[in-house]
């Protein structure tokens, strides 16, 4: 069996404001191993953000808290690490990439600069030029002219600046990547040429990388394990293979999919899931998804489902009952 | 603006728009305080003519109670003239809170016309105006205020137009860029494709969405010209003795400073409570006026 | 054959910026039947959404003609346009800017009909939107509730409310889904189907989202740069794409097929630029994987390759 790389136990997540406290992540576990691509799939408000930000320690100041659970990232619990000792591992063996490439570089700093500082700050022992040669290689390797780096972020298009902000992530060549939608913002072509840059050098650094988005195809072309989240919980996990080809599915995974209008066949109607998303701040009793389930029992209403497991192909729902 | 309620037979309540915007208000302490003290002023000036007689107590020198000091029968004491205080304090800030309400109002109505045909229609008109504009508000208000008195002479219409017009540019400016901000989203264009004329989308699409920067303007405008009045008069430009005003009774009070402290820290604390007031009132209607903020 | 409901000629939309002029539409023809839907693809800065806009005359065409049921509404005066109005609706992506923040639910739905005075009764406006809550699935009780109040799904419910407002006939849709969830954007996609079943709107959908697109569309026309590259039946387009674009963009779909990410796969170097006082040819040449002299020589007209099936590109 492969390296655990990261170990996520029962993690809770609230955010406490004025009004109410959100409950954004109610006892989450995960484990990505080294060199392995997990997708953590799920709607909007599901919790896949705030996941990523507590693993990164960039929740809101205050009314962003860990209210209980471990994150074991190699040898460090992120949870009980100081920021002092946190900013080293930030950047350096994890970082993130975020949504929209056009808010997420610096528009008054030239691209080149900004790969030179984050190469500068977390390695003392370069010299300026070894720095300066180190950014052009990683422009060459996100696919940018390197002759392009003084040029300001307001030069480039979308697709490119999303460029820019790979190589920024990848500079020290990090162990752990957290993209976060690195995709939604840019167009098919565009995505499918980022995409390609992802996976490729992906497997030259041998990172791990957690890919947050709610498209079930990029999460075929990229993904090794599958993590479905819904209302802060996960509440299907497996492999691409569980995921997409087996038989047993949690029902909100089982919706996930008769949403999406599939290409290869015509129907004239998609079979979407009814209802909304529970209010975070007042989450049912029971299943978290039970309002909305088509299959939905009497003990959904009021019992936890626990986690079932069959050959790492883990579902959260009473439907499921292995030895 | 038309209320367009629909009565429900379930138990859905309508909240209306002014209770929730009160509502909300009401929850900024500050902004309460302010608005507390607005009001008691308001009733204290408003009501004066009852308790109070402008000739004897307000104009009639007396020298014979020359700087007496606060007591019972003179709250707040009395000037060099022997004049009570309390009722010249009373009835300058009838003066300040009429001027500075005037004037706003004025200089709202003229500056959003001219703000709103900008930022609508944009282009050549916007540049034109603006421009103007832009020459208005390089001169210091107070400046044009102090020119426009020198050459019209003082004098209460005269300081009323003079302030009216130093205002003008800043609701033009403020009016313009909520217009701006408004213009380009989606629900004016969807507005324009069922056909509404201009008129209409300024009137209920722009200007509500536009509100909450513009009176939050004037309650700070407000404030500031209740400043400019009192300097102008402070530096003998504004309201004439013996009319009384908080100003003039600063100028008239500054000689004296060192021995009856009360005769500026009086008018003075008048002058803070009201701008501070209008300033705690103008920042608690910004939030409360924003519908996405919720409470 | 019938006259479609609406067609374009040679429409053009020339947008003046300090580099050029912005041919953000550039000589479309398409046509819509009653009834039918139109999907329109293409990538950002494609112009698309300028063609929806110039169809509606939402912004005036430059050049060109835009006919509704036969008459060319480019040349009405303003009266006349007011009562096209009536006829034509639009449906927009982002669901937060696209309503006013300031009226409720019924005030905006009621908006239209205050406008076009198409009733006049105010009990009757009353019910009428009580209709429109129920036909787009809003429950009553969110009538005097603020937009912001509600998720994005139940505004665009609202929006949809609205453009229905006035019984049209032809709604433009621009991107109704993209801003929604999955599990959302499919209830959307099934209101406007069926509401297109129980009332026979005609829809021109605009959307960057083939899958959605294949769906919905009866016919599709795919854009690139202002221009249509390639129209054909939805089925024929996605079986047998002709255009190096239409093939490109649908290789570049991330499909659920797990197994194929270890394909190499053919992915189109480049991006989209801006067509400001572009050249003449083909402008996808430059991205064009089999693109040659002749393509970048004189503009190239589309031609039909199978019946119904238009292409515009000079190797055929």
């Amino acid at each position: 069996m492969s390296e655990k790389l990261l170990e996520i136990k029962d993690l809770h997540v609230v955010y406490e404001t004025d009004e109410a406290t959100v409950y954004a992540v109610n006892g989450l576990d995960l484990v990505v191993n080294k060199g392995e691509t997990l997708g953590l799939v799920g709607e909007t408000g599901a919790g896949k953000t705030t996941t990523a930000l507590s693993i990164m320690k960039l929740l809101p100041d205050r009314i962003g808290l860990i209210k209980n659970g471990r994150i074991q990232f190699e040898e460090h619990d992120i949870t009980k690490l100081s920021e002092a000792d946190m900013r080293l591992v930030r950047g350096n063996s994890m970082s993130m990439i975020f949504q929209d490439p056009m808010t997420s570089l610096n528009p008054v700093l030239t691209i080149g600069y900004q790969i030179y500082e984050v190469l500068e700050l977390h390695n003392n022992k370069m010299s300026k030029a070894q720095i300066s040669a180190k950014v052009d290689e990683i422009l060459k390797l996100v696919g940018l002219p390197p002759e392009r780096k003084n040029e300001y972020p307001h030069q480039f298009s979308g697709g490119m600046k999303q460029r820019v902000v790979i190589a920024i992530a990848l500079a020290c060549e990090p162990k752990l990547l957290l993209a976060d939608e690195p995709t939604t913002a840019l167009d098919v072509t565009i995505q499918a040429q980022v995409l390609e840059l992802m996976k490729g050098l992906k497997d030259k650094f041998n990172m791990a990388m957690i890919l947050i988005t709610h498209d079930l195809g990029v999460v075929a072309q990229t993904c090794d394990k599958v993590a479905i989240m819904y209302a802060g919980e996960i509440i299907e996990l497996g492999s691409v293979k569980d995921i997409f080809e087996s038989a047993d599915h949690h029902p909100y995974t089982v919706g996930l999919f008769g949403s999406i209008p599939d290409m290869t066949k015509k129907t004239r109607r998609l079979n979407p899931i009814e209802g909304l998303m529970p209010d975070p701040t007042n989450l049912p009793k029971g299943c978290v998804f039970h309002a909305r389930c088509p299959k939905c029992m009497e003990i959904c209403k009021t019992k936890k489902p626990q986690s079932v497991t069959k050959n790492d192909h883990m579902i959260r729902c009473h439907l499921f009952k292995y030895a | 603006m038309s209320e367009h309620v629909i009565n429900l037979k379930s138990s859905v309540k309508k909240r209306s728009q002014l209770k929730a915007i009160f509502h909300k208000f009401k929850k900024n302490k500050l902004a309460m305080f302010g608005f507390v003290i607005l009001v008691i002023l308001i009733i204290i000036v408003s009501t004066a003519g009852l308790y109070l007689d402008y000739e004897a107590d307000v104009e009639t020198q007396d020298m014979k109670a020359m700087f007496l000091g606060p007591s019972w029968d003179h709250p707040f004491g009395t000037d060099q003239f022997g004049r009570d205080m309390f009722a010249r304090i009373i009835y300058g800030g009838r003066i300040s809170l009429f001027v500075g309400l005037f004037t706003i109002s004025i200089a709202l109505t003229l500056g959003s016309l001219i703000g709103a045909t900008a930022g609508y229609y944009g282009g050549k008109i916007d540049n034109i105006i603006m421009r103007i504009m832009d020459v208005f508000l390089a001169i210091p208000a107070t400046i044009i205020a102090i020119a426009i008195v020198a050459s019209l002479g003082t004098g209460l219409i005269n300081i009323l137009i003079a302030l009216s017009i130093s205002r003008t540019p800043q609701f033009a400016r403020v009016v313009r860029s909520a217009i701006l901000s408004v213009k380009e989203q989606d629900f004016i264009e969807a507005a324009r494709a069922c056909g509404t004329k201009d008129r209409r989308i300024i009137l209920r699409h722009i200007i509500p969405n536009a509100i909450g920067p513009i009176i939050v303007q004037a309650t700070l405008s407000m404030a500031t010209t209740i400043l400019v009045v009192a300097g102008l008069s402070f530096i003998g430009l504004g309201i004439q003795p013996p009319t009384p005003e908080w100003g003039t009774m600063l100028a008239d009070g500054k000689s004296q400073m060192r021995y009856y402290p009360y005769l500026v820290v009086v008018p003075g604390i008048a002058i803070v409570l009201a701008v501070l007031s209008l300033n705690l009132i103008g920042d608690g209607l910004r939030d409360a006026l924003d519908p996405r903020l919720k409470n | 054959m019938s006259v479609p409901l609406i067609q374009t000629k040679n429409l053009k939309k020339y947008f003046k910026t300090p580099k050029g002029n912005l041919h953000a539409v550039d000589g479309v023809n398409i046509s819509i039947k009653e009834g039918q839907t139109l999907g329109v693809v293409g990538e950002s800065g494609c112009g698309k959404s300028t063609l929806g806009r110039a169809i509606l005359r939402l912004i005036e065409p430059t050049d060109g003609e835009v006919l509704f049921n036969g008459h060319n509404i480019v040349q009405y005066d303003d009266k006349k346009m007011l009562e096209m109005r009536k006829q034509m609706q639009i449906i927009f992506q982002d669901p937060f800017s696209s309503l006013n923040p300031r009226m409720t639910v019924s005030q905006i739905i009621a908006e239209p009909i205050k406008v076009c005075k198409t009733i006049k009764n105010s009990r009757e406006i009353d019910n009428k939107v009580f209709d429109l809550m129920e036909t787009v699935g809003l429950a009553e009780r969110f009538v005097n509730t603020y937009p912001h109040e509600l998720d994005g799904g139940r505004r665009q419910r609202i929006g949809i409310a609205r453009a229905l407002a006035l019984d049209p006939k032809f709604i433009v849709c621009d991107e109704p889904v993209s801003a929604l969830d999955v599990s959302i954007q499919a209830q959307i996609l099934n209101l406007m189907m069926d509401l297109q079943e129980s009332m026979g709107f005609t829809y021109m959908f605009i959307t960057h989202d083939l899958s959605v697109v294949k769906h919905i569309s009866d016919e599709i026309a795919v854009m690139y740069l202002g221009q249509c590259v390639e129209t054909a039946p939805s089925d024929e387009l996605f079986q047998n794409p002709v255009h190096p674009y239409t093939k490109a963009l649908l290789a570049a779909i991330p499909t659920l097929d797990f197994r194929d990410n270890k394909k190499e796969k053919q992915i189109i170097k480049g991006e989209v630029v801006s067509p400001i006082n572009p050249k003449p040819g083909c402008r996808f040449a430059q991205r064009c994987p089999m693109a040659q002299n002749v393509c970048t020589e004189e503009n190239i007209e589309l031609k039909e390759v199978v019946p119904k099936h238009f292409v515009a590109c000079r190797l055929l």
